[in-house]
């Protein structure tokens, strides 16, 4: 197990290091240096002002060895103004260029400053993390257990009246992605045309004070799309594991249905959707950002639309990292207690 | 004029949709007549879900394709009407400045956007996008995931682990992060969609040659001039696809080059596709791990076929089962892609009547005019169940052999 | 429980009738099916796949599925009728008074449940014990099945034992409520002779310990000689003829059960002087069954309008014991009157040697992790030194259960591997470290296969007859496409299928015909050497005869030298020339076929031998049962590869069996075993099969 947990994590380091170095290929591109020189100096600049404004900041490095700085195993670039100025990427207002260390990059705990927010990337990141924290916990009390119940209950007894109705409500509701049921949710219960108005149409006042009224619409939405998936999974897995020959063992055992559908079947059923569960991170991180965007909840997604939208290089490095990071994980969690669940794998 | 009552919306709606009618009940009617001779598409009929999916998806290309034939559509999608703006449905046409033209029609039937746009027309005319891109892009999608999955499967090995590998990194990603990385202006000027349009293009070709060549390698008389025909066509149109009048890639001179796809289109396309092909790769590895045992397979080996015969006859052909079903699955998905695009004003220009960017417009009015945003989310919706309920139609049914 | 009467039947099944009702209709699987099992009694069901043997044990459970039901008749248990019960009481019937074991042990156990739970769990519904009484109970029932360490195994989950440990536990589980009745759905199908033998005398000894009856399923006559009292024998949904085993195995009464046992290789038959009689004809399909007498159109003794007029009834024998046989003519048919004779041929002399095999060795590498750094690797050893050499027109049987290594020798004959060391020799050309990609096309066509599974030899997408003409183009055969196609559709007479079966898809055929294209397949290059791997082992009996039959014809007329893989002794025996027996790699035994089926035997030979059931009431077998699993090729053990199951091992002096591999010693004019034994002791080695005089 301790080799296996090890190796996963090298794949996962790996993987880390191949995916930020993509992004930090994309948001480095000529083009989005242009135009941050643009908003950060003068938009009238010339094209040689351009260059000189990006050369003495160090962007127009090689791209590996701007990599190496950022992610803090090369020595900080630093540089001179034309006006004189001494910039540099370790140096901070109000301490003298000497006193600043020479790596500072990710693995040092420094992820730069946002150009929009003018706020270090980690102090916003941290406080719009712990928002969609909330936001995605909720989603997961909601989402797993009404999935799973739904899954298990249409799939004991494939076929029947139950398991239409079931099964269609799951699959009318994966064919419905956030950016539709939420429209279609805030029409009917929080616009004054239809007039219901039993929630909020916005989740602003959420970040704050969540309650009832202001976030059931977000939560709601995220976990209906992921919902019908799972469902769907699940009540495939069931349907296939009440068809084999030990539940048939079991039943002719003579072991009562309710207890087949417990003892017998419901461990190895989990088992498929529990993966997908896990897998569903980089999809739900889609349904956060629209779903952040549609109710104005200022949380991770909300940011990464922010960053990406105003050209912040640097928030939008550090959002990655952390989105990739999060699903990195979640996919190591998932291989693990996949291992734990089913006793037929062995671990080499 | 009066605007008109909901039973008259109603009605003049079907009515406009007459050419849809007439298609489908052709359709379905000629279908289940011979369904005994049509495979597992005439099986389809068997299965009411099916049959209600297939209908659904039939009901959104017929209004696409007859919307684009300029039967449907009632107003010019883009055209705006200052005094029609965020008018209800079925308010008559009228227009600020001057008078209306005596032939159009006289009525927003669903009603105008907040620009004064009608909405029926955008709708209409969305499902011609979306129909165009998304059964496309998920082919292209299909032919990296097959021309890749299918070798990692059955030679395994590094060249598994490296291909698996590289899915693998392209499915951590956040869809939307990637989009957002990869759809915008700036990327499109550096040329890389371009060039990663270049590079996934090529796999059709590929696919086809090494498909021709590996059936008919024993018979040279036919096999030559074949794969000649066939390369020279598909080369000409790949040739035509990624190279752009002054664009970054300008391969063919513009009297040979036959069309050009905008920039922003050929980005969303090209995402979309890099999207969808390691769930492909990952789908026809996992069906070809599984075939390979077989004896049909074995035998092959033992009368000393090419590896790639075995693969794309012996193996190929027996996995098109799931492949058909993840297909329908898959556009349904792309569908909703596309829509996450136009959400944000990704790719699409601003002013197309896709739905996703119109939703994206209506929703910021939605507490007090929900016209303009439902009826695009709606649509999108009916097609995807469409799509998703035509899947599992046709998984049922292959099953049930 | 109601009042029953002790000497009463067990189970007492009474004109049964079972459809399943599809979207096509109604599809009748059982007719009219009548049988009695009385106490302590066992009773075999036998017949070919689709006879409806297997419906029949699932309607006494009342577990048809959602699509069958129980048309007409009763099954009374003890007297009381199954059909008419609740849910309630069938849920306390089953397991406690009638337990069901299948075919596949693996499937029928939890993976995700430990064995003791699974166990436990039937004297803990059924008779309300606490789980330490349940733990106490399910230690000695693992006991009582013979298996080492009971504690561990109860601890354990399924995919930690052996297929043998499994179904020994799916036996124990079975037993755990002392059951009245115990239904065996072909419950060794899916193991090695070897571990069948051991299970299935485990079983006796159990039914005898517990009293239990059995309602024994199986398509294997030899088994149902060994295990039953009773037996049954079922053709298309009917039961055709019933009565004592000595009854029906000596003096059968109804035509299908002459055919069939006419149509098993028996000690005594003879591919020259005595061939097997296949049974003309397919089964019929359950919608297609003929009027009349379902066996009427494969039947010898077919009379117009008397066969095919009505129903038939089942018909007592006079004077025996509850003898019932379902033909009108039965007392008509002269049943003592010899087979018509077959085509006999002079024994074809084996030609020149073609195929050399000297010290053929072959070893994987199984890396513990491919990418991404190290980790060990461990070597299987498949094959170790491998010698032989076969004769043109010969019939060279390879022997052994699976995981000897008999299938990756033939692959590295045909060139999908190569071999790690050694030499394989076609025609004096080296081929043995050529892969099939560099070999030319002669001698790709000149060694070809044929595979087990008829259901997946065949390409389901591909037409029959594409599939032949593929070959041809491969090899090379026939200049034009016309001339290719005329080519496919002589082999397909050769092979004797209708021409029109060249625009099937495979899925219309059945599995003999699939085996017959796959067998023309093989010989469309003209192949010299042809590797059959289990040919007929998943064809139906009456099936199987004809299929042998046509692979005997074809290797007369074209010379070919066939090695025939099998673990079916007595199909080896019957078409063999030679034989070399597999354990683990080696070549244990290598002789002509009589010098290997009579003493002196190497080890493994005799309990093989032994373990074969044969379906003749004269024949006398010596029980020797082996104990164990065979040992993994990852880790096979020092000295003799059959150290750890031999029975002879203690007649070696010292410990030389542990430690040193034994000579591949000449006994007598080619006859070469691996074995420590002396002379003297392999001399003084009786026969394992007698046939009392004929």
């Amino acid at each position: 197990m301790g080799t296996f947990i090890l190796r996963r994590v090298w794949v996962m380091i790996l993987t880390a290091l191949c995916l930020t170095f993509i992004v930090f290929f994309l948001t480095n591109l000529y083009p989005n240096l242009e135009k941050l020189a643009k908003t950060q100096g003068n938009v009238r600049m010339s094209d040689e002002q351009v260059q000189t404004w990006l050369e003495t900041r160090g962007y127009l490095q090689p791209l590996p060895v701007k990599y190496g700085q950022w992610l803090g195993v090369l020595p900080g670039w630093q540089g001179v103004t034309t006006d004189g100025r001494a910039v540099g990427q370790c140096l901070e207002p109000g301490r003298p260029p000497e006193a600043a260390p020479r790596f500072c990059g990710v693995l040092q705990g420094d992820w730069g400053n946002s150009s929009v927010f003018k706020e270090p990337v980690w102090d916003i990141v941290s406080k719009r993390l712990g928002l969609t924290g909330k936001l995605m916990f909720w989603v997961m009390v909601l989402m797993v257990p009404s999935a799973l119940l739904l899954g298990v209950l249409a799939g004991m007894r494939e076929g029947s009246r139950t398991d239409r109705t079931l099964s269609t409500f799951a699959i009318t509701t994966t064919a419905t992605p956030e950016y539709v049921s939420g429209v279609i949710l805030i029409a009917v219960f929080a616009s004054s045309a239809v007039g219901l108005k039993w929630f909020k149409g916005t989740a602003t006042s959420a970040m704050e004070d969540a309650t009832f009224e202001n976030f059931f619409l977000p939560v709601l939405t995220i976990a209906l799309y992921g919902m019908g998936y799972i469902a769907r999974m699940t009540r495939a897995s069931m349907a296939e594991v009440m068809t084999q020959q030990y539940i048939r063992t079991a039943r002719l055992k003579g072991v009562s249905f309710p207890n087949i559908v417990l003892k017998h079947a419901l461990r190895n059923a989990l088992i498929a959707p529990f993966t997908v569960i896990m897998l569903q991170f980089p999809w739900l991180l889609n349904g956060v950002v629209i779903v952040e965007t549609l109710f104005n909840y200022k949380g991770f997604g909300w940011t990464l639309v922010q960053a990406a939208g105003n050209n912040d290089i640097e928030l939008l490095l550090g959002v990655s990292v952390v989105s990739v990071f999060v699903v990195l994980v979640t996919q190591l969690i998932s291989d693990i207690v996949y291992v734990y669940l089913n006793p037929r794998i062995k671990v080499a | 004029m009066e605007p008109l009552s909901w039973g008259e919306i109603v009605l003049r709606i079907l009515g406009l949709l007459t050419p849809v009618w007439i298609g489908l009940v052709a359709t379905i009617a000629l279908s289940i007549a011979f369904k005994r001779r049509l495979g597992l598409y005439g099986k389809l009929f068997d299965s009411p879900i099916g049959m209600v999916g297939f209908g659904l998806v039939m009901f959104w290309v017929f209004t696409a394709i007859f919307g684009a034939m300029d039967l449907i559509v009632t107003h010019d999608a883009l055209s705006q009407s200052a005094s029609m703006k965020n008018e209800p449905p079925g308010t008559p046409y009228s227009k600020l400045i001057g008078d209306p033209d005596p032939d159009a029609y006289p009525f927003y039937l669903l009603g105008g956007d907040n620009l004064g746009r009608d909405v029926f027309s955008r709708v209409v005319d969305g499902a011609w996008i979306v129909i165009q891109i998304a059964p496309l892009a998920t082919l292209f999608a299909f032919m990296v995931g097959i021309t890749l999955g299918l070798p990692a499967a059955y030679y395994g090995g590094r060249l598994d682990t490296f291909l698996s590998f590289l899915a693998n990194l392209i499915l951590a990603f956040p869809v939307i992060l990637l989009f957002y990385l990869l759809v915008t202006p700036e990327i499109v000027a550096t040329g890389i969609p371009s060039y990663m349009a270049a590079v996934m293009f090529v796999f059709p070709i590929l696919f086809a040659t090494v498909l021709l060549n590996s059936r008919y390698h024993t018979r040279p008389s036919v096999r030559t001039p074949v794969l000649a025909a066939v390369i020279a066509v598909l080369g000409w149109l790949y040739l035509s696809l990624i190279s752009e009048r002054a664009g970054a890639l300008e391969v063919l001179p513009s009297w040979l080059d036959l069309f050009d796809i905008p920039g922003g289109i050929l980005v969303v396309f090209v995402s979309v596709v890099f999207v969808n092909s390691p769930t492909v790769f990952r789908i026809v590895r996992g069906i070809a791990m599984d075939i390979k045992t077989r004896d049909y397979v074995a035998a092959a080996q033992t009368r000393g076929e090419g590896a790639w015969y075995i693969m794309l006859w012996e193996i190929l052909p027996n996995a098109r089962g799931p492949l058909i079903v993840d297909f329908c699955l898959r556009v349904g998905y792309t569908t909703i892609l596309l829509g996450t695009l136009g959400f944000f004003g990704l790719g699409l220009p601003p002013e197309s009547p896709d739905w996703g960017s119109t939703i994206n417009e209506g929703r910021k009015l939605l507490s007090i005019y929900l016209h303009p945003a439902l009826p695009p989310a709606l649509a999108l919706l009916s097609l995807v169940l469409g799509l998703n309920l035509l899947a599992d139609g046709l998984r049922e049914e292959s099953l049930r052999d | 429980m109601t009042a029953w009467d002790d000497d009463g039947p067990i189970l007492e099944i009474e004109n049964l009738s079972i459809s399943f009702f599809t979207r096509a209709g109604e599809i009748p699987a059982v007719m009219d099916f009548s049988c009695t099992v009385r106490p302590g009694e066992a009773m075999g069901l036998v017949g070919e796949s689709g006879c409806g043997k297997s419906t029949v044990a699932l309607g006494v459970m009342q577990d048809l599925g959602v699509n069958g039901r129980i048309v007409s008749g009763s099954i009374r248990f003890k007297g009381r009728d199954l059909n008419e019960m609740s849910a309630d009481e069938l849920r306390r019937i089953r397991g406690r008074e009638i337990a069901m074991i299948y075919q596949e042990p693996m499937a029928s156990l939890n993976p995700a449940m430990r064995v003791g739970r699974q166990l436990m769990e039937v004297p803990m519904i059924h008779e309300g014990v606490s789980e330490k009484e349940a733990r106490a109970r399910a230690l000695e029932v693992v006991a009582d099945v013979k298996l080492p360490d009971p504690e561990r195994i109860l601890r354990s989950y399924p995919h930690q034992l052996s297929g043998g440990q499994q179904q020994r536990i799916v036996i124990a589980m079975a037993l755990m409520a002392h059951p009245s009745l115990l239904i065996l759905d072909e419950p060794t199908t899916a193991l090695d002779v070897t571990v069948e033998a051991a299970v299935v005398e485990l079983v006796k000894d159990l039914g005898k310990k517990y009293g239990t009856s059995m309602l024994f399923i199986s398509h294997n006559l030899g088994l149902i000689l060994e295990t039953c009292d009773r037996i049954c024998v079922m053709y298309s949904g009917e039961a055709v003829e019933t009565g004592s085993i000595w009854d029906v195995f000596d003096r059968m009464r109804h035509p299908y059960t002459q055919a069939l046992f006419r149509s098993i290789p028996l000690p005594g038959a003879d591919k020259n002087a005595r061939p097997l009689v296949a049974v003309p004809g397919n089964f019929p399909l359950p919608h297609e069954r003929p009027p009349g007498c379902n066996f009427g159109p494969r039947c010898d003794y077919f009379v117009d309008g008397r066969c095919d007029g009505q129903e038939i009834p089942m018909v007592p024998v006079a004077g025996d014991d509850r003898h019932e046989s379902r033909c009108v003519r039965v007392d008509e048919i002269d049943w003592d009157a010899p087979p018509e004779a077959g085509a006999r041929h002079a024994a074809t002399e084996p030609g020149d040697v073609v195929l050399r095999m000297d010290d053929l060795k072959k070893y994987y590498e199984v890396a513990a992790n491919s990418l991404f750094g190290g980790g060990e690797s461990k070597v299987i050893k498949a094959n170790e030194s491998i010698s032989f050499e076969a004769r043109e027109s010969e019939t060279l049987a390879i022997v052994g259960e699976s995981g000897c290594g008999k299938s990756t020798f033939a692959k590295v004959l045909l060139g999908l591997e190569t071999a790690t060391d050694g030499e394989i020799t076609l025609d004096n050309r080296s081929i043995g470290d050529v892969p099939i990609g560099r070999r030319d096309t002669k001698t790709v066509s000149d060694v070809q296969m044929v595979f087990q599974n008829p259901f997946d030899t065949l390409n389901p997408s591909m037409t029959v007859g594409r599939q032949i003409v593929r070959a041809l183009e491969i090899f090379g055969v026939g200049e034009t496409e016309a001339g290719r196609r005329a080519r496919m559709l002589e082999l397909l007479d050769l092979v004797k299928l209708p021409r029109e079966f060249a625009d099937r898809m495979p899925r219309q055929l059945s599995g003999g015909q699939k085996q017959r294209v796959g067998i023309a397949r093989a010989f469309a290059g003209g192949a010299r050497i042809v590797v059959a791997d289990e040919p007929v082992s998943a064809l139906d009996v009456s099936v199987q005869a004809a299929v042998t039959d046509l692979l005997m014809e074809l290797q007369r007329t074209e010379n070919t030298t066939l090695l025939f893989i099998s673990h079916d002794l007595s199909i080896v025996r019957y078409l063999a020339d030679r034989v070399a027996v597999m354990y683990l790699g080696h070549i244990v035994e290598t002789g002509t076929t009589e010098q290997i089926f009579a003493p002196p035997y190497h080890p493994y030979t005799e309990a093989l031998l032994s373990a074969v059931p044969v379906a003749d009431t004269r024949v006398q077998k010596k029980s020797v049962v082996l104990e164990g699993d065979v040992p993994s090729a990852m880790d096979p053990p020092p000295g003799c590869p059959f150290q750890t199951r031999c029975r002879w091992k203690h007649k070696v002096p010292g410990n030389r069996c542990e430690t040193e591999l034994p000579p591949y010693r000449d006994l007598s004019d080619g006859h070469r075993s691996l074995c420590w034994l002396d002379d003297a002791e392999l001399a003084a080695m009786e026969p394992v099969i007698r046939t009392a005089a004929e």
